[in-house]
């Protein structure tokens, strides 16, 4: 039979830096979205990517599966996630009324018309 | 040694593709609402990488919360505040040029830094297949009530979960203080 | 009393439906391939492929065929009993004096019609949306089970199923909102925005009305849930106690509120918003999204059934009474394992029985009330759904917490075999851990999974796998 390059790549378990790599895409991603979009809602966008980024980190570093940990459940990595994710709600809560805020204010959602206090 | 397909590697790869193309798609799009729809799907697949790591609860919990919740909110704030006039705005040439080096040398550290530990390198295919079906719903709630069941000499997370609790509720009243219908003010100020 | 049974299969052991299948099907063609003459290793990575290709596809098949033949039935349903309701008779042509086949002419015609997008739409969004929502509706399917015990029908045996299964129900809402959105339409938006509101508020009461079973048996596991419900109706969850008997009512109503079926919908209402969300779909993209609502009714009809109702567990145990089970008579005559296999059979016959039953209520209902205003649906929901679900919520807290292990009201003992299931995580953690972890961690838990409790002297017999408040080693005793 065919023998394919993938595979001995596709026959093993990855690992917790396959993981991390993904984060750190993510990450970036995000950072350069909250760097670089003019509108509020697209760094809002950016500011979840990054919060995701970060839960894969934490899920990667806990679970048992990645690790050889075989003993326990992956406990606190999931449990680190799970907080991270409720305040990354909560805050996207209080950014969505104060984006809200803003464009009811300004009757614009560019972040680049906020220079009042500009000196 | 076992040449057959591991399957959690290719969902792995696949998952983690349509996580990272999406997350690059939602930097490139230039109107909103497909930024929104791009930043649902790259969070879908990233809650499929959390049950590939054996974390199904904050899976189907991402799921919920950030996907069904949290974007759901964002894609109403999108529709409520994005005339056409304001669907796509352009950055200028110079900051995008600045944020993609720093993004770029950033990425750099990160991966140097996820490839450069030797414990990080995965398991042998045996052990993995040795390991058995995650049952985490339990342990978890009980290590939100104090009582940690894989070690059980170590406190739980009762306090992390009450903070939190009490912080939802702040947030829930001060958003809902924030975004309450006011007289609407008329022409653009400043 | 119990049924002799010799214990569940644990979870972690439990062969995975799919690897099994794929691991026939990859025997299978290895010998088939030997006879022709080829040798092959089964073990080498293209040949690995097939295997659990095709097993997937069978499942994928088997619930794709659910939702699409039962989309095709309930409408024949619908139109059927609108039709006695009203007065008349419904379609009678097409296929007989009953008319069964008229969901198929109507499909027929749907596909011949012409594909049309608005000039202003947004034409990746506008697509995809019909999809997104079809592809929500199926993929909580996933996590649902169709009969328990030894042999479990189901496509992934989740630990946190019911959990599951409502937050792919929630994504449902994305379709719509996009279609609403890119439909470049006022009326389109509009609707849009009213459902997207109505579903998400109603998933609070949703959920809060899913947890009560959750917490009477302990478990977020769907196949657990319905095997602690074994035996005679009186094991029932509904019967339970009082509060979960309410629970269960306001249930069905967030249930179909959060489909958007009548009385709650609004967002379809041709006299005020010419058809909503899908005002400007047409042809087989219309049909994508009412197959979504038709396969999202049958997945909360079903989880309604396993969570209340009983699941697999028929109101009398036919498989036990007529000797299906292990021990019994019909099972000692048939080949090994054929006998579970026709018990949860008839199990799964039950469970989709119940579901077309909530189906058949959920369109009686449509049928027979108004159609609510926007306000009065998030009255409903703010008013009245959430605070009696929290109320029935801490009523059956209090009620397991003062009479446990009782069924029925508290008249009737619970079922003996509801006791013997386990859930079993403690396995994993008996497992070897790293050699840098801190000595105090490892030996303090027994690696022995919970003791069975002994039924009679029991008071609270489902506690004893969860530990009370304070950080002890697992084991008692």
């Amino acid at each position: 039979m065919i023998t394919l390059p993938l595979a001995n790549f596709l026959a093993q378990p990855v690992g917790v830096s396959q993981f991390v790599i993904v984060g750190a895409i993510m990450f970036t991603c995000g950072a350069v979205c909250m760097a670089t979009k003019r509108n509020a809602l697209g760094i809002l966008m950016g500011i979840e990517l990054v919060l995701n980024g970060a839960n894969v980190n934490f899920i990667a570093f806990g679970s048992p599966y990645l690790r050889n940990d075989a003993g326990s459940l992956g406990m606190d990595g999931q449990l680190m996630s799970l907080f991270v994710i409720v305040l990354a709600a909560a805050e996207a809560a209080v950014a969505l009324a104060i984006a809200l805020n803003f464009y009811n204010n300004f009757n614009s959602i560019d972040v680049d018309r906020a220079n009042q206090l500009q000196g | 040694m076992d040449t057959s397909i591991y399957w959690p590697t290719f969902l792995f790869w696949f998952f983690a593709a349509v996580c990272c193309m999406f997350a690059i798609g939602v930097v490139l799009a230039t109107n909103i609402v497909r930024m929104a729809f791009y930043l649902v799907l790259s969070l879908a697949a990233s809650s499929g990488l959390f049950f590939l790591a054996g974390a199904d609860f904050v899976g189907a919990m991402q799921l919920m919360i950030y996907v069904g919740g949290t974007l759901v909110l964002l894609i109403f704030g999108v529709m409520l505040t994005s005339q056409a006039k304001f669907v796509s705005m352009k950055t200028s040439q110079f900051d995008w040029t600045l944020a993609t080096l720093a993004g770029f040398c950033l990425l750099a550290v990160l991966i140097s830094a996820a490839l450069a530990i030797p414990e990080w390198k995965g398991l042998e295919r045996a052990e993995a297949e040795a390991l058995g079906i995650p049952q985490t719903a339990t342990p978890l709630g009980m290590g939100l009530l104090g009582a940690r069941v894989d070690a059980p000499t170590r406190s739980g997370y009762l306090l992390v979960f009450e903070i939190v609790s009490v912080h939802l509720l702040v947030v829930l009243v001060g958003a809902a203080y924030l975004a309450r219908a006011k007289r609407k003010r008329s022409a653009a100020v400043g | 009393m119990g049924c002799g049974r010799q214990g569940f299969v644990r979870p972690s052991e439990a062969p995975r439906n799919a690897h099994v299948v794929a691991k026939y099907i990859n025997q299978f063609t290895e010998q088939l391939l030997q006879a022709l003459g080829m040798s092959v290793d089964p073990n080498s990575f293209a040949v690995s492929i097939l295997g659990h290709v095709i097993a997937a596809m069978i499942h994928i098949f088997l619930l794709l065929n659910l939702v699409a033949v039962g989309a095709l039935v309930f409408i024949w349903l619908e139109r059927k009993i609108s039709g006695r309701i009203q007065d008349r008779l419904g379609p009678t042509r097409v296929g007989g004096k009953f008319g069964w086949l008229q969901t198929l002419a109507d499909g027929l015609k749907l596909i011949t019609k012409e594909d049309l997008m608005p000039e202003g739409a947004d034409p990746l969004l506008f697509r995809i949306a019909p999809y997104v929502s079809f592809c929500a509706s199926l993929a909580a399917f996933i996590a649902l089970p169709f009969a328990g015990q030894d042999m479990p029908f189901v496509a992934q045996h989740l630990n946190v199923g019911v959990f599951f299964i409502l937050a792919v129900l929630g994504l449902e809402v994305f379709g719509v909102i996009l279609a609403g959105y890119s439909s470049a339409s006022k009326w389109a938006l509009f609707g849009a925005m009213r459902e997207a509101a109505q579903v998400v508020s109603y998933e609070v009461p949703l959920g809060l009305c899913a947890v009560v079973p959750v917490l009477l048996a302990g478990s977020m596991d769907l196949i657990f849930i319905g095997d602690c419900q074994t035996g005679w109706f009186t094991n029932w969850y509904v019967f339970h106690d009082p509060f979960t008997f309410i629970v269960f009512w306001i249930y069905f109503t967030c249930a179909t509120a959060s489909v958007n079926r009548a009385p709650f919908d609004l967002a379809e209402a041709e006299s005020e918003l010419v058809a909503g969300f899908h005002t400007e779909y047409s042809g087989l993209r219309w049909s994508f999204f009412f197959m979504a609502e038709y396969g999202s009714m049958l997945l909360v009809a079903l989880l309604a059934s396993i969570l209340f109702l009983g699941g697999w567990n028929g109101p009398i145990p036919v498989a036990r009474l007529i000797g299906l089970e292990e021990g019994g008579w019909l099972y000692a005559t048939m080949w090994p394992g054929w006998g579970t296999y026709l018990a949860c059979l008839l199990g799964a016959v039950n469970v989709i029985a119940k579901g077309c039953l909530g189906i058949i209520i959920m369109i009686w209902i449509r049928w027979t009330l108004p159609r609510l205003r926007i306000d009065q649906v998030m009255t409903t929901c703010l008013k009245y759904c959430v605070p009696i679900a929290a109320t029935m919520f801490l009523g059956a807290t209090t009620w397991q917490f003062v009479i446990p292990g009782r069924a029925f009201f508290g008249f009737l003992p619970a079922s003996q075999t509801a006791f013997e299931v386990k859930e079993n995580w403690s396995d994993l953690l008996a497992l070897p851990r790293q050699a840098t972890s801190s000595p105090e961690d490892a030996p303090t838990h027994d690696p022995t999974p919970n003791p069975q409790p002994p039924p009679a002297a029991e008071t609270g017999p489902k506690q004893t796998h969860r530990p009370e408040n304070s950080p002890q080693p697992l084991t008692r005793k």
